[in-house]
C-alpha cells in the first residue's frame, strides 16, 4: 500500500517536475515567472495533435515537428511581447505573462473547442506488476525523461557556453552586455528551449488530463509548486520539488483525505516562501538597492 | 479651480451612478449587469489600493470575494444574522484572512509573491468546494435580498441603488485613506522599502494593513455580492475572474481611482458583449492586458492625462511597481 502509494506519486511527480522544468529555466535566466508556461504547452499539445489527427502523421514525426513549432513559439512570444518589457518592472512583466495566459487560453477555445479529447501515451503497454506494486511503461517512460531532461539541462547550465552566457545575464544584464554576450539571442534561446520543455512536458500530460484547453490548469499550480520547494532557480530543485510533492500529495490522499490535497499545497507554498523562501536547494538572491 | 474640477467630477459621477436605472428603465437585465459593474468597480478600488498604491501583488484576490460572500451567507442563513449586521462582519472577517495572507508578503515581493497568492487563489474555491456542510458544495448557497432595518431590497432597481449608495461610500473612504497617512506610506513602501523604512515608515506592518484593508473591501464587495445574485458557488470565484479584476486595475490605470472604474466598466462589459462565445472573451480580456502594458503602462486613464497637463506626474509615474531594478 505504501510502496504503492509513492510509486504512484513519483509518477504524478515527474509530471509536475516536467512542467516545472520550463518554469524555473525562464526564472533562472531572465529572472521571470512564466505564468503563461502551462497555456503555452497546452497550446503545442493542441498542435502535435492536429499533426496526429488531422494530418495522419506517426507519433515521431508529429512529435519532432512539434518541438520545432514550440521551438519557434517560444522564440516569437519572446521578441513580441517579452522584449519590450525586459527592463520594466516586474510587475508589468507578471501582468503582460498574465494575458498571454487569458490570449491563449481563449484562442486555443476558439480554435480546437472546450470538450475534453483523448490523447495518446507516448509508451503504451500492459501494466508491470511489481510485486504488489503497479506501474505503466508510460510512467517509468515520464519519469525517465524527467531525469534524462533535468540532467541535461543542468550540464548545459553548468559547462557549456551558451550556459555561462545564461548565467551571466540573470545575474547582470547591463555587464554581460559589456562582456560581448548577446542578451536578445541568449533570452531568446531560453525562451526556445522553455517552450521546448513545456512541449515535452504538456504532450507527456495529455494522455493523463485529457487534451483541453484547461488542461494545464491544475498541473501548472503544482509545477508552481514544485518549483517554489525545491528552489526556483534550481533544475534537480524543481525535479525533485516535484517528485516530493507528488509522493507527498498521494501520501496526504492516502492516508488522511483526497480532498485536502490542494489546500494542503497552497499551505505549503505560503509555509516554505515564510521560512525558507530559496526553497531546498535554491541560491539566496541579493536584491539591489 | 482644482476644487471646482473635483467637486465637478464627483458630482458628475454621482448623477451617472444615480441615473442608470432610469436610462435602462425598462430593461432589467441591463440594471442587473450595471449593479454587477459596480461589484467590480468596488473590487477593482480594493485590488488597486494594493497594487497601484502599495506596489504589492495579489493573482487571488477572487479568494476574498469568495470568503466575503460565502460568511455574509452563512452568518445569515445559517447563524439568523441580518444582512446589515452581516456586511461589516464578514468584511472584517476577511480582513483576518487577508492579515493572515499578507503576513508571508512581508517578507515577499514580486514574483514569489505572486507565486503565493496564486496559491491562494486556486486553494479556496477548492476548499469552499470540498466543505459541503457548510457552503453547500456545488450546489452553493442562496442568500436572501438585502434588508436594513426592515425594509428590503427586494427589486434590482432598488438594489441597484443600494449598490451605488455603498459603491460611492467606499470611493470617499478609499481616497480619504490615499491622502492620509496610510496612503503616503503605501506608495513610499512602492517607490522604495529601503528608503521608507530609512524615513520611519513601519515597512511590514503596513504591508500587512495594505492586504487587511484591500481584503476588506474585498470581502464587503463579497458580501453585497452574495445578496445582489441571490446565488453563491465556489465555481463562481474561479481563479480567472481573479485575473479578470487584475485585468481592470491594469487597463484603467494603477494608482488611480478614476481609472479603477474606468476599467471596470470596459471589461466588465466584454463577457456581457461576447456572451456565447467564452474564448472570445478570453481572448479580449487578455489581449487588453498585454497591449496596455505595451504600449500605456501607466492605464487607459493615462491617455487624458498626456493630453492636458505634464505639470504634476503621479508618484513614481513609469516606474510604478514592485521591487527595484536596475
Amino acid at each position: 500500500m505504501l510502496a504503492q502509494q509513492i510509486v504512484s506519486g513519483l509518477a504524478a511527480g515527474s509530471l509536475y517536475a516536467l512542467a516545472a522544468l520550463g518554469l524555473v529555466l525562464i526564472y533562472k535566466t531572465t529572472d521571470l515567472v512564466n505564468f503563461a508556461h502551462g497555456e503555452m504547452a497546452m497550446i503545442t499539445a493542441f498542435f502535435s495533435f492536429t499533426l496526429l489527427n488531422s494530418l495522419g502523421l506517426g507519433y515521431i514525426p508529429a512529435f519532432l515537428l512539434t518541438l520545432v513549432f514550440a521551438a519557434l513559439f517560444g522564440i516569437l512570444v519572446e521578441k513580441i511581447f517579452m522584449r519590450p518589457v525586459r527592463r520594466a518592472p516586474i510587475l508589468n512583466q507578471i501582468i503582460l505573462t498574465l494575458g498571454l495566459y487569458m490570449c491563449f487560453r481563449g484562442l486555443a477555445g476558439q480554435i480546437w473547442g472546450f470538450d475534453l479529447m483523448a490523447y495518446p501515451e507516448a509508451v503504451p503497454g500492459q501494466i508491470i506488476r511489481l510485486g504488489s506494486m503497479v506501474v505503466t511503461p508510460n510512467q517509468i517512460f515520464i519519469f525517465g525523461v524527467t531525469l534524462a531532461l533535468m540532467i541535461l539541462f543542468f550540464c548545459l547550465f553548468r559547462f557549456t557556453i551558451i550556459g555561462l552566457a545564461m548565467r551571466a545575464a540573470s545575474q547582470n544584464m547591463q555587464t554581460a552586455e559589456i562582456m560581448g554576450i548577446r542578451i536578445g539571442s541568449v533570452f531568446s534561446a531560453t525562451w526556445a528551449i522553455s517552450t521546448i520543455l513545456g512541449c515535452v512536458a504538456g504532450i507527456l500530460i495529455a494522455p493523463a488530463t485529457f487534451l483541453y484547453p484547461n488542461m494545464m490548469g491544475e498541473v501548472i499550480i503544482k509545477a508552481f509548486a514544485a518549483a517554489v520547494l525545491g528552489g526556483f532557480n534550481s533544475l534537480p530543485g524543481a525535479v525533485i520539488g516535484g517528485l516530493l510533492l507528488g509522493v507527498l500529495e498521494n501520501l496526504i490522499a492516502g492516508y488522511i483525505s483526497a480532498e485536502l490535497k490542494t489546500s494542503f499545497l497552497f499551505f505549503l507554498i505560503i509555509l516554505i516562501l515564510y521560512i525558507r523562501p530559496t526553497g531546498l536547494l535554491g541560491t539566496k538572491q541579493i536584491k539591489k538597492v | 479651480m482644482e476644487l471646482v474640477k473635483r467637486f465637478k467630477a464627483s458630482y458628475a459621477l454621482v448623477l451617472v451612478l444615480l441615473l442608470v436605472p432610469i436610462v435602462f428603465a425598462s430593461n432589467s437585465y441591463m440594471i442587473y449587469s450595471s449593479g454587477l459593474v459596480l461589484l467590480y468597480i468596488i473590487m477593482t478600488m480594493a485590488l488597486n489600493l494594493l497594487v497601484g498604491y502599495g506596489g504589492q501583488i495579489s493573482i487571488g484576490h477572487a479568494s476574498f470575494l469568495a470568503i466575503g460572500a460565502f460568511t455574509s451567507a452563512i452568518l445569515t442563513l445559517r447563524l439568523g444574522l441580518p444582512f446589515w449586521l452581516a456586511l461589516p462582519l464578514s468584511g472584517f472577517f476577511t480582513a483576518l484572512i487577508g492579515f493572515i495572507v499578507g503576513l508571508p508578503a512581508v517578507k515577499l515581493s514580486g514574483h514569489m509573491l505572486a507565486v503565493a497568492t496564486l496559491g491562494f487563489g486556486a486553494a479556496v474555491p477548492e476548499l469552499l468546494l470540498k466543505w459541503e456542510s457548510v457552503t453547500g458544495g456545488t450546489l452553493g448557497l442562496t442568500p436572501d435580498n438585502p434588508s436594513i432595518f426592515g425594509y428590503e431590497f427586494d427589486t434590482d432597481i432598488k438594489k441597484y441603488y443600494l449598490l451605488a449608495v455603498i459603491t460611492l461610500l467606499i470611493t470617499w473612504l478609499i481616497k480619504n485613506l490615499l491622502r492620509g497617512k496610510i496612503g503616503r506610506a503605501f506608495v513610499a513602501i512602492r517607490e522604495s522599502e529601503v528608503s521608507a523604512a530609512a524615513t520611519g515608515i513601519n515597512v511590514s506592518l503596513y504591508k500587512v494593513l495594505m492586504f487587511s484593508i484591500s481584503a476588506f473591501y474585498t470581502g464587503i464587495a463579497g458580501s453585497l455580492y452574495a445578496h445582489f445574485v441571490g446565488f453563491i458557488s465556489p465555481h463562481d470565484f474561479h481563479i480567472s475572474m481573479s485575473f479578470l479584476v487584475l485585468a481592470m486595475v491594469i487597463v484603467g490605470g494603477t494608482a488611480s481611482i478614476p481609472g479603477s472604474y474606468l476599467g471596470a466598466i470596459l471589461l466588465a462589459m466584454i463577457p456581457q458583449l461576447t456572451n456565447h462565445l467564452p474564448g472570445v472573451s478570453f481572448i479580449l480580456t487578455g489581449i487588453s492586458m498585454v497591449i496596455i502594458i505595451l504600449f500605456l503602462p501607466n492605464g487607459l486613464i493615462d491617455i487624458r492625462k498626456r493630453g492636458i497637463s505634464r505639470k504634476r506626474t503621479r508618484p513614481g509615474d513609469g516606474k510604478a511597481a514592485v521591487g527595484t531594478r536596475q
